[in-house]
């Protein structure tokens, strides 16, 4: 099936947890925020939330920055 | 004056520059930099992690949550929306609740939207965030963010990364004569000169990006910004002499020729 991550689309298989996704993706869950369908999610929920089809999933982590954009 | 420290929402620093990590050549000029400017507050943007082109490296693991104050901020955004969304998903990345608010009014002079500044202080505060708000130099917005619930307000000295240094002292000077809390003079410092003015004008501190990161220098100006603040500071509390026209000779008279 196929969800959005960061407005990309990825194949990903049936049953797919957030945290799955991210092990996929070799990303710390530690150092992300994880969103689903504008729904910001708690780290201990990334094991169980499972991804359906077409899901809108960003991933989000610091990088350098002062002020503006 | 080894003692006297800053404190808001109950931490307490001892460095009164706080500085930005971005524009730097890499992590290793960034932490380099933020070492050599004595900095304990580092501000960070909050984005989307590259998935296809991914360096796996990442910019916490330069700058160590547990040696320095992650003060995530907001920039980039456009509206108070955007803004609070940002702030809740730097919240849940899981390294603080402080977030510096800002509201970007135009991509020209990336001026505050105080309108919307205001808008998202207000439902960020009733969240419980420690909100430090990228503001005007505006007297009556600042107020108006201390009565919101901000601990702190962060009025600009000039536009973002422009180095003009501080454009209106005067309402500087009000907006510290009128907050009761502490004032970090935000963007648009230029050189230590200017962090010097700011802290001697009785700034709680100053924070900066451009001004280290894009210099010729950034480790060596990095360290010219952290004796510029500290002297700052020493000769606000000293208290300067008054301005006179005419001059006052400092030998004395008695005994000459």
């Amino acid at each position: 099936m196929y969800v959005h991550v960061n407005g990309q689309p990825r194949d990903v298989s049936e049953g797919m947890t957030v945290a799955g996704l991210l092990h996929e993706l070799q990303l710390t869950a530690r150092k992300v925020a994880v969103e689903v369908n504008l729904e910001i999610l708690e780290k201990q929920d990334f094991d169980v939330r499972l991804l359906n089809e077409g899901d809108r999933v960003e991933i989000m982590s610091f990088i350098g920055g002062g002020t503006g954009s | 004056m080894g003692g006297e420290t800053l404190t808001i929402a109950g931490r307490t620093f001892r460095s009164r520059l706080w500085v930005g990590t971005g524009k730097y050549k890499d992590f290793l000029e960034t932490q380099q930099a933020v070492e050599a400017s004595g900095a304990e507050v580092v501000t960070v943007a909050v984005r989307r992690v590259n998935i296809t082109d991914r360096n796996s490296e990442n910019l916490l693991d330069y700058l160590d949550p547990k040696t320095y104050t992650i003060l995530p901020n907001t920039a980039g955004c456009y509206t108070a929306d955007e803004a609070v969304r940002c702030a809740r998903l730097a919240r849940a990345a899981g390294v603080s609740d402080l977030v510096k608010l800002e509201v970007i009014g135009d991509e020209r002079t990336l001026f505050p939207d105080t309108a919307g500044l205001m808008e998202a202080a207000k439902i960020l505060v009733k969240e419980g965030f420690v909100v430090l708000p990228y503001t005007n130099d505006d007297p009556i917005v600042a107020k108006k963010l201390v009565d919101i619930g901000c601990p702190a307000v962060m009025p600009l000295a000039a536009p973002i990364g422009s180095g003009l240094g501080i454009r209106n002292p005067y309402n500087l000077k009000i907006i510290l004569d009128t907050v009761n809390v502490p004032v970090i003079v935000d963007a648009g410092v230029g050189t230590a000169s200017d962090a010097a003015l700011a802290m001697e004008y009785g700034a709680d501190a100053v924070l900066m990006n451009t001004a280290i990161a894009g210099a010729h220098s950034p480790l060596v100006m990095a360290e010219a910004m952290k004796y510029a603040v500290e002297a700052g500071r020493l000769a606000f509390q000293a208290g300067r002499i008054p301005r006179k026209l005419h001059a006052s000779a400092s030998s004395p008279i008695e005994g000459t020729l």
